[in-house]
């Protein structure tokens, strides 16, 4: 028998290893089996829960035209029952819960919403499709083409662009700030550090980590804004260097630990030699090891994004949430978590503008699995390269 | 801060989606800004009535209405009228329009800069400052600055009222920085020199408040509650109960009937906004 099999439970209930079966050992094992799957269905679970909310507007199965057929109430009235329920737009069972008021409210509210926005020329336009989502239109009252996140208007407008722009802008500008100190700190307490040093420095960076993210949200808004505006001049206090700042320091700890374990994990060996050979620590810091542990750090950095982009807080609290499409960092902008969070709790349930909502947090949701799961295996890689397994 | 509270809230609101309200308990659900005073009327109405629980939770007007059609609420609070769709919601689940009861008033202020020089704004400025045709304060008679335009989040019943009164229907100007709550927005202006933005009057401390005139040539009003209740301050709403009228009997009747008398409308002053006209009131 292989050590590693006399390790492990075997057969039903481990009963086949004779004396040594110990079922509870058995039950336990299963149980956390079942524990760390179940977290793997929950991913799946929220994945179809989102989506399903999501599905009827990325299918452009909504419908948000406020001209819709109307009929004259003489007609209505010698419309058949089926053809009523039809018109309104209800189940068999719904129509027949309804008394004749409520009945009556209904047209007259179908007939209303069609009155309030006539003589808009984009009152027979259905906003929740594809095309007035992603491209500039020139609505009434615009002068030009213009991409417009306006949800809650007489004719709603959903465009996606300016929240995308704001979401990798806001990201930029987090990573931009995050990595360089990050990765230099990584460097800098696994390679140069004495150990001494090295004890205090891990765990207070790490301790970063702990910040909860509306104290740092918080943080930004009333302290970082306003340093910043008078060191930069910015017209508006609030705005994507200060949101993105702000996020840099939630970045931080998430590439600083994991960046400094692929460099400490780089065999020791590799230091030595370089150092017998007369390389300088540092030298052998940057030209040895870091070049060693460059998939492990790109693993961090990508995982550093997937945090950024989706944040929430900070973004909400720091960033101004204007909808503007522009890359200019002091401007204030709007990112996609700030808008779910900021507008869910107010959206007609089940509307269009509900879905949308859905709709962008799904995108969110695939690009941050995406760059984690492609971290995580570069990561893996790494590690299995470092220990000799491969 | 008011909204991440009910962002809390609204993960509760969907966990506890199939309770359904019990007898002998009411249950109040709904719009942020009203959150408060519900509690308040809440805690003095139970203290009066001991064998009546009442539970308030905010979330945001939709979340009360969303809460109404699936029966899992027996009162919505809102800080804006019912929407058609919504309406038309609560038909399709209960095959009733649900009845509304106007609870308390509220007048909004216009917030700026304690260093700005202005002292009053008439409703057409606003509207131009708010839609961006507007961009600098000389043109209103201030000094020759920019105006950073602040506003609320557009799941605020507050942003949709300004937005229906003040810009009549047009959209908020794309740069106006929109806030998670009021008392955001009041941090913001306090330290914007530049700064205008609106909000609850409560809330009106570090920041300086405009009169506010209905034409360029009308007499400008400051929001006082005299000025609020007899109509001459022109930036006012009313804040709304809803319910399904089946239940508009018992215990939830005697509630709304207290809310609306001139005891429950003493409270509402309390708090910070406005009672009802007398008319308005239950006797």
């Amino acid at each position: 028998m292989k050590a590693s099999e006399s390790k492990r439970s075997v057969g039903w209930m481990g009963l086949k290893r004779g004396h040594r079966a110990h079922p509870v050992e058995w039950i336990a094992e299963k149980t956390i089996l079942v524990v760390s799957l179940s977290a793997i269905v929950m991913v799946f679970l929220i994945f179809i829960f989102i989506g399903r909310e999501a599905l009827p507007v990325a299918f452009g199965k909504m419908n948000t035209a406020k001209v819709q057929k109307i009929l004259p109430p003489e007609e209505v009235k010698k419309l058949k029952p089926e053809e009523l329920a039809n018109y309104l737009g209800l189940t068999k069972e719904e129509f027949a819960r309804m008394d004749q008021e409520a009945t009556q409210t209904l047209i007259e509210l179908k007939a209303e919403s069609a009155k309030e926005a006539k003589g808009d020329k984009d009152a027979g336009v259905n906003t929740a499709q594809w095309k007035y989502m992603l491209k500039a239109h020139q609505w009434t009252g615009y002068r030009r083409p213009e991409y417009i996140w306006q949800p809650v208007s007489q004719i709603p407008k959903f465009n996606l662009v300016p929240l995308i722009i704001g979401s990798l802008k806001v990201t930029l500008v987090a990573l931009l700030f995050s990595v360089p100190l990050s990765l230099a700190a990584a460097i800098y307490v696994s390679q140069l550090a004495r150990p001494r040093v090295r004890e205090i420095a891990k765990p207070v960076i790490e301790l970063l980590a702990g910040i909860p993210s509306v104290v740092l949200g918080f943080f930004g808004l009333i302290v970082m804004a306003t340093v910043l505006q008078r060191v930069t001049g910015s017209q508006s206090r609030l705005n994507g260097l200060c949101a993105g700042i702000a996020l840099g320091f939630a970045v931080i700890p998430v590439i600083f630990s994991i960046a400094e374990d692929a460099l400490t994990s780089v065999p020791r060996s590799y230091v030595q030699a370089a150092l017998a050979l007369g390389a300088s620590k540092w030298k052998a810091a940057s030209q040895v090891v870091l070049p060693a542990a460059l998939p492990g750090v790109f693993a961090a950095v990508a995982l550093g994004f997937g945090r950024a982009i989706g944040e929430t807080m900070v973004v909400l609290m720091a960033s101004g949430n204007a909808s503007i499409v522009s890359w200019n960092l002091f401007d204030s902008t709007r990112t996609i978590t700030a808008t779910i969070a900021a507008e869910l709790g107010e959206v007609v349930f089940g509307g269009a503008h509900y879905r949308i909502l859905f709709l962008i947090g799904v995108l969110l949701f695939a690009v941050t699995f995406i760059t984690n799961l492609s971290a995580d295996i570069v990561l893996h890689r790494v590690k299995g390269r470092m220990e000799g397994r491969k | 801060m008011k909204k991440i509270s009910s962002l809390l809230l609204i993960g509760a609101a969907m966990a506890w989606g199939s309770t359904h309200a019990v007898a002998g308990n009411i249950t109040v659900k709904g719009s942020d800004t009203l959150v408060i005073l519900a509690q308040k009327w809440a805690e003095v109405y139970m203290g009066k009535h001991a064998e009546t629980k009442i539970q308030v939770t905010g979330g945001g007007s939709g979340i009360g209405f969303a809460a109404l059609q699936n029966n899992t609420t027996d009162i919505a609070d809102a800080s804006r009228p019912i929407k058609p769709a919504e309406i038309q919601a609560c038909i399709k689940a209960f095959g009733k329009k649900p009845k509304e009861y106007k609870v308390a008033l509220d007048g909004l202020s216009i917030y700026v800069h304690t260093s700005n020089p202005l002292k009053e704004i008439s409703l057409d400025q606003l509207e131009q400052i708010f839609t961006g045709k507007v961009k600098n304060w000389k043109e209103v008679g201030g000094s020759d600055t920019p105006i950073t335009v602040y506003s609320r989040e557009n799941s605020s019943g507050t942003y949709e009222f300004f937005k229906e009164h003040i810009l009549k229907g047009q959209d908020f100007v794309s740069s106006a920085q929109t806030m998670p709550g009021t008392a955001a927005l009041l941090q913001s202006v306090s330290r914007d020199a530049n700064g205008i933005g609106y909000g609850g009057k409560a809330y009106g401390h570090g920041a300086k408040i405009l009169n506010v005139k209905k034409t360029a040539d009308s007499p400008a009003v400051e929001p006082t509650e005299e000025n609020v209740k007899n109509g001459s301050y022109p930036i006012w709403r009313y804040l709304y109960n809803y319910l399904n009228p089946e239940k508009d009997q018992g215990e939830i009747q005697a509630y709304l009937n207290w809310v609306r008398s001139a005891e429950g409308q003493k409270i509402v002053a309390d708090v910070g906004y406005y009672a009802l006209p007398a008319d308005l009131q239950q006797k």
